[in-house]
């Protein structure tokens, strides 16, 4: 098999990899996840009455993670004392409508549909959106510079809170 | 538990006792569970509460020139907040006075005159009616009493750029109101020397609880060291995310039902609390921040804004955190069990993009749904609820805590004493409903 690179990526590749990580996700292998993201990488949820393309520096998000963030998210999911998920909760990602919808020398701009649920304590709750990726590929894998989650919702009704990864 | 008895030692029935009493010998304050429960509480709450007190509507620099506009969800009812054309701050019900549609359907923007889109009626930004398809069917003075234009608010007024609404014409002034929380709001608003301003974006969410308990938990000290470990844990495991300050402080009633903590903690404040993070940039900045304080107030006061940090709650349903970021929070109970929140971030106008960027992200680590401490906020209030399933057999809660204590402290129970007090004499609820003992 040739090896990965920006230029020759498909998008079956990068499916697997969006899939990949969903299965991850979803079997709360929270460690591994990490291994998805460069070391600068950042993971961004907007509040949904800012514009999709916002910053973090100027407008109030719900999640907007530097790497440091991210793992330290990571670090308390997996603790007894996160409270909003002890008992875990059980979810399950669903992605669709993948599409690289531009490709620099350097890196993929992905868009994504994606439906989550959770359950937790006999309530599923679902949190609808779109995903933007910019992925880049480092000693031939991809991984992923910016996850960014777009709600399509009218803020979290009926879920108060986005304790779980989207 | 023992509950308050008759003379004659017989205990009194829950339906003759209030909802919130206190012992004063014994040092216990209760509250019937029934309060958070109860659908012919919720109703009375929205008669003898929410339609009687001063609530918030929206701050001042969501309407920054003429034209702009914002609706809102104000108990149930639409608001649509304006500056008019004359640059005067208004505020109507969304409701048409030809057959009541929605006049205005957009979140926010800047618009010259609503147009109702049924009949096609048209509405200035001061709500006056300008226009009507079929005007001619129409006698000549059909207008002249106003009686066609948007109906205004009964009362509206604002205290340092917070507008508040009233739906009780006969309610006492909104200065008479705050009372003592005046001069802690000054404490938030003396922060800019232009204006606060709310920074784009609301965090809005629902949460499966009785409304009350958000009041409760938004001015708890309590919970913190148990609910918020991991937020903690957090703070430790980042080089330098704090100060070497212990929490220590203090609650105060401060009239009408509102209530606030003072105290010190050992996170970052963008006003101005340095922490080894923000580096020597950070420092020239903060040091900067905080000569200007004290040019202004005085080294006692500029310390005080600078240093300490306010939950204060509002009656009913506004609560201004002033913590390692400015949130202001309001919500309110669509069931008894449910309520809707909304959330917003307040920053100094003035302050350098560097200082936002820190606020923000100070904000995030630690408020809203996305947060590492509100959620298990919101558990805790969820798991409450589900406990309140065994109201009958399990009638009570327990608010007593510093209640022998001669000063109290920022993790003791006297705010949430201060906002019970408060909303057991506007409900005048009972235990249990008339004729609901068992
Ligand atoms: S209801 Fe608005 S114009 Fe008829
Ligand atoms: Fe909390």
């Amino acid at each position: 098999m040739s090896t990965l690179t920006i230029a020759t990526v498909t998008r079956e590749q990068v499916e697997d990899f969006m899939f990949l990580e969903a299965e991850i996700l979803d079997e709360w292998r929270l460690k591994e996840w990490l291994t998805l993201f460069t070391a600068d990488a950042t993971y961004n949820v907007p509040a949904t009455d800012v514009a999709a393309n916002a910053s973090p520096d100027s407008a109030l998000f719900y999640v907007a993670d530097d790497r440091f963030r991210l793992e330290q998210r990571v670090e308390r999911l997996l603790k007894r004392t996160a409270h909003a998920e002890f008992p875990r909760s059980k979810t399950r990602h669903l992605v669709s409508n993948v599409r690289i919808r531009s490709r620099s020398e350097t890196e993929l701009d992905v868009g994504a549909a994606v439906l989550t649920y959770r359950t937790k304590m006999g309530l599923t709750e679902t949190y609808i959106g779109s995903y933007r990726y910019r992925l880049v590929v480092q000693d031939g894998k991809l991984l992923i510079h910016e996850k960014r989650c777009i709600l399509d919702m009218d803020g979290l009704k009926p879920n108060g809170r986005i304790s779980i990864i989207l | 538990m023992n509950a308050p008895v008759n003379p004659d030692s017989k205990p009194i029935p829950l339906s003759e006792l209030p909802v919130v009493w206190t012992d004063k010998e014994k040092h216990r304050f209760k509250v019937a569970r029934r309060s958070f429960v109860d659908p012919d509480i919720l109703k009375t709450e929205y008669e003898t509460i929410f339609s009687k007190c001063w609530l918030y509507l929206g701050h001042e620099s969501e309407l920054v020139k003429p034209g702009d506009f914002v609706t809102r969800i104000v108990a149930k009812r639409s608001i649509l907040f304006t500056r008019d054309a004359s640059g005067k701050i208004k505020a109507m019900f969304n409701t048409c006075p030809h057959r009541g549609a929605q006049v205005c359907r957009e979140r926010k923007g800047n618009a010259k005159s609503f147009q109702c889109f049924y009949h096609g009626w048209v509405f200035g930004s001061d709500g006056k009616l300008k226009s009507q398809p079929g005007a001619e069917c129409y006698p000549d003075d059909f207008n002249a009493d106003g009686q066609a234009d948007l109906v205004p608010v009964p009362r509206l007024d604002s205290y340092r750029g917070f507008w508040f609404i009233c739906f009780d014409a006969g309610v006492q002034s909104l200065p008479d109101y705050l009372a003592g929380a005046k001069e802690w709001i000054d404490i938030v608003a003396d922060q800019s020397e232009t204006m606060m301003t709310l920074v784009g974006g609301t965090q809005e969410y629902q949460i499966r609880a009785n409304w009350k308990l958000l009041t409760e938990n938004s001015i708890d000290g309590y919970h913190a060291i148990n609910t918020h470990a991991t937020y903690v844990d957090y703070l430790k495991n980042s080089q330098g995310s704090m100060s070497p300050v212990p929490f220590d402080g203090t609650g105060y009633d401060l009239g009408n039902g509102h209530a606030v903590i003072e105290y010190r903690a050992p996170w970052g404040r963008p006003v101005a609390q340095w922490i080894p993070l923000w580096g020597e940039e950070g420092k020239v900045e903060l040091e900067k921040v905080h000569n200007r304080l004290i040019e202004r107030f005085g080294k006692e006061r500029a310390d005080r804004i600078a240093y300490s940090n306010r939950n204060m709650f509002i009656f009913p349903n506004l609560v201004i955190n002033d913590i390692m970021a400015i949130t202001v929070r309001t919500y309110y109970p669509t069931a008894p069990d449910a309520m809707q929140v909304f959330g917003w971030a307040l920053a100094p106008n003035e302050e350098s993009a560097w200082a936002r960027k820190y606020r923000l992200s100070n904000f995030l680590e630690f408020l809203g749904p996305g947060g590492f401490a509100t959620p298990d906020d919101v558990e805790a209030l969820e798991q409450c609820q589900r406990g309140f399933e065994a109201m009958l057999e399990a009638p009570w809660s327990d608010i007593s805590k510093g209640m022998k204590k001669e000063k109290v402290n920022y993790d003791d129970e006297l705010q949430m004493r201060s906002f019970w007090t408060q909303w057991q004499a506007a409900t005048k609820a009972t235990a249990a409903p008339k004729g609901g003992d068992r």
